[in-house]
């Protein structure tokens, strides 16, 4: 009885992950194959090849990457200190930080480019047009993820033990939070980073009513004229972030292994 | 543990009042001057831009206070309907999803927090999860488009034309379908906590008790995952409800939806003395997700009861 049972559990699941995964797999194996469309029935990489010959399309691609880039560090600089803070020397406002950190969600982004548009004439105006400015809006986009994962790093450690031997050993503030304490967060901070740069490649809302030309503002004025290569690039911007969600899984799933010995010795 | 407890308890506010008021004020600075930059920046970049919507939508084009632009939108059964379509599109796009979500979140859960179906499907989802957007609607053209690789195949097997009716994909049907699909992997994200809360014994003790498998999800696994599953609907429902670039990117003709309502308000394709519609539509979706995220948070609330 029990073996029937679970034998029909285990239909039952794997039908599951067939049907339900295979959906979900179905537009990224249509994308593939449309994107290797050549004439008359065969396969060719001419829309691969042609991303690189885009000189629009070439742009696009490296502002988006420097934003990206940009945004990951700037919020690090903004976002590590801050809540490692909080864990320190001011746990009362632990939540405050968390509430403002999550209100992006509450607040989609369709609502904030809404508000922002006075902001940003005049920061517009000031850099004139340069689209790397867009980094102080994707950082509040970006927020509720990363203090996700910089919070959760940040429960793993016992920071006040770490930060109470830095400093009776004489190590001023920066030096506990640059030395100390953010070495032990890598694996943290690496993917704070990552699902950062990752919604980054990703932004369209708010770039494209700002007007300013990222990757996915240029992915869909591409789309109306070549299908084609915006399905290509699509696809290779998806895999390009599944590998780094894939890289950052397989660090820090090593590092743990890393990280943890020493840490039990110490409470031990 | 007790070296933190100095320094974590140290009461900020409360020294002032019993006089040494110079130290305690530096203590106090001191405490709290580092959050300072984080405060500020998110001040200007995300309560002021806020701040400026909830003022917008209660001003006329010149800027005085007046109730007009609330009025257009309650008034005008385009914008009424879009906030009709909008819930509904949200609604159903969230119910399926947290169902086919839900279904696959059970299934690689059963091998436990190592198994390796669950850790591809987790990192898997966490891609997919952000895969919303321009991509995800060429996804869709690329699979059902007019020639999409489903419409070809289904052509030339079975000779069903798929694209008859070419416009289904960029109007409503479309947009709930492509919702749909980026909600699974988020459902599969926020629900598996709530599937590792459901104990083997519990199983065990249902079906060596004599209880069927329909018995024991009707009297025990489903009354405990109710509240995840509700708040997990919720949070789907405020995803899709908040989202534009997929819709924006599909939607060939009109705006059906609010937020291509707010899109199209910032374009400048708007009638003279409208330019703060734009906000007050921005405030009524303010309203719906933050009524959606209290009763989540609510809920989230009861279910952690299981948790632990």
């Amino acid at each position: 009885m029990t073996t029937r049972g679970r034998l029909r559990r285990s239909v039952a699941r794997w039908t599951i992950v067939v049907v339900v995964g295979g959906y979900l797999l179905l537009p990224l194996v249509a994308m593939a194959e449309f994107s290797t469309r050549g004439d008359f029935g065969s396969r060719s990489l001419d829309a691969w090849i042609a991303i690189a010959e885009d000189p629009n399309l070439v742009e696009a691609i490296i502002t988006t990457l420097s934003i990206a880039a940009l945004t990951a560090v700037g919020m690090l600089v903004l976002l590590v200190p801050t809540i490692t803070w909080t864990y320190l020397r001011a746990p009362r406002m632990k939540r405050p930080v968390e509430f403002l950190c999550l209100l992006p969600i509450a607040i989609p982004a369709i609502v904030l480019v809404v508000g922002i548009v006075p902001i940003y004439s005049i920061l517009t105006r000031a850099t004139r047009g340069n689209p790397l400015v867009l980094v102080f809006i994707d950082i509040i986009l970006v927020l509720p993820y990363a203090h996700r994962a910089i919070d959760a790093g940040l429960r793993s450690i016992d920071v006040a033990t770490l930060a109470e031997a830095a400093r009776s050993l004489g190590a001023g503030w920066p030096r506990v939070m640059f030395q100390v304490i953010a070495p032990n967060l890598r694996g943290a901070i690496l993917s704070a980073a990552v699902i950062s740069v990752a919604l980054v490649l990703g932004e369209f809302t708010i770039s494209s009513l700002l007007n300013y030309d990222t990757l996915q503002v240029v992915i869909n004025l591409l789309g109306k004229r070549d299908s084609f290569v915006s399905v290509a690039v699509s696809l290779a911007a998806l895999l390009f972030a599944f590998l780094l969600i894939f890289g950052i899984t397989a660090v820090a799933g090593g590092q743990r292994r890393q990280v943890e010995e020493p840490i039990e010795e110490g409470v031990a | 543990m007790t070296a933190s407890t100095p320094a974590s308890e140290q009461p900020p506010g409360a020294g002032p009042a019993h006089g040494g008021a110079g130290s305690q004020r530096r203590r106090w600075t001191g405490t709290y001057l580092p959050l300072v930059p984080f405060f500020a920046y998110v001040s200007l970049f995300l309560l002021l831009p806020t701040f400026i919507v909830l003022v917008g939508a209660f001003q006329s084009a010149d800027g005085s206070p007046s109730l007009e632009n609330i009025g257009t939108v309650l008034s005008g059964p385009r914008f009424l309907q879009a906030f009709g379509r909008s819930v509904q599109l949200s609604l159903v796009s969230a119910l399926a999803g947290a169902i086919l979500g839900g279904l696959l979140a059970w299934a690689v859960s059963v091998g436990g927090p190592g198994g390796r179906l669950r850790q591809i499907a987790v990192a898997a989802s966490g891609v997919l999860a952000q895969f919303g957007g321009v991509m995800l609607a060429f996804a869709f053209l690329a699979t059902f488009g007019i020639t999409g690789t489903v419409t070809i195949l289904l052509k030339n097997s079975v000779g069903f034309d798929l694209a008859a009716d070419s416009r289904w994909l960029y109007g409503m049907t479309g947009l709930t379908i492509v919702y749909t699909y980026f909600q699974i992997p988020l459902m599969v994200i926020v629900f598996l906590p709530a599937l590792d809360g459901l104990r083997q014994e519990w199983w065990e003790a249902s079906t060596s008790l004599g209880g069927s498998s329909w018995s024991y999800w009707r009297h025990v696994g489903g009354p405990i995952l109710a509240p995840s599953f509700l708040g997990a609907v919720l949070l789907l429902f405020a995803n899709a409800f908040s989202a534009y670039a997929t819709a924006a990117a599909l939607v060939s003709q009109g705006s059906p939806i609010v937020p291509l309502q707010i899109g199209e308000a910032m374009s400048g394709e708007v009638v003279l003395g409208q330019a703060n519609v734009g906000k007050a539509l921005a405030l009524g979706m303010i309203i719906v997700v933050a009524v959606v995220m209290t009763l989540y948070a609510l809920l989230q609330r009861r279910a952690s009861r299981w948790l632990r």
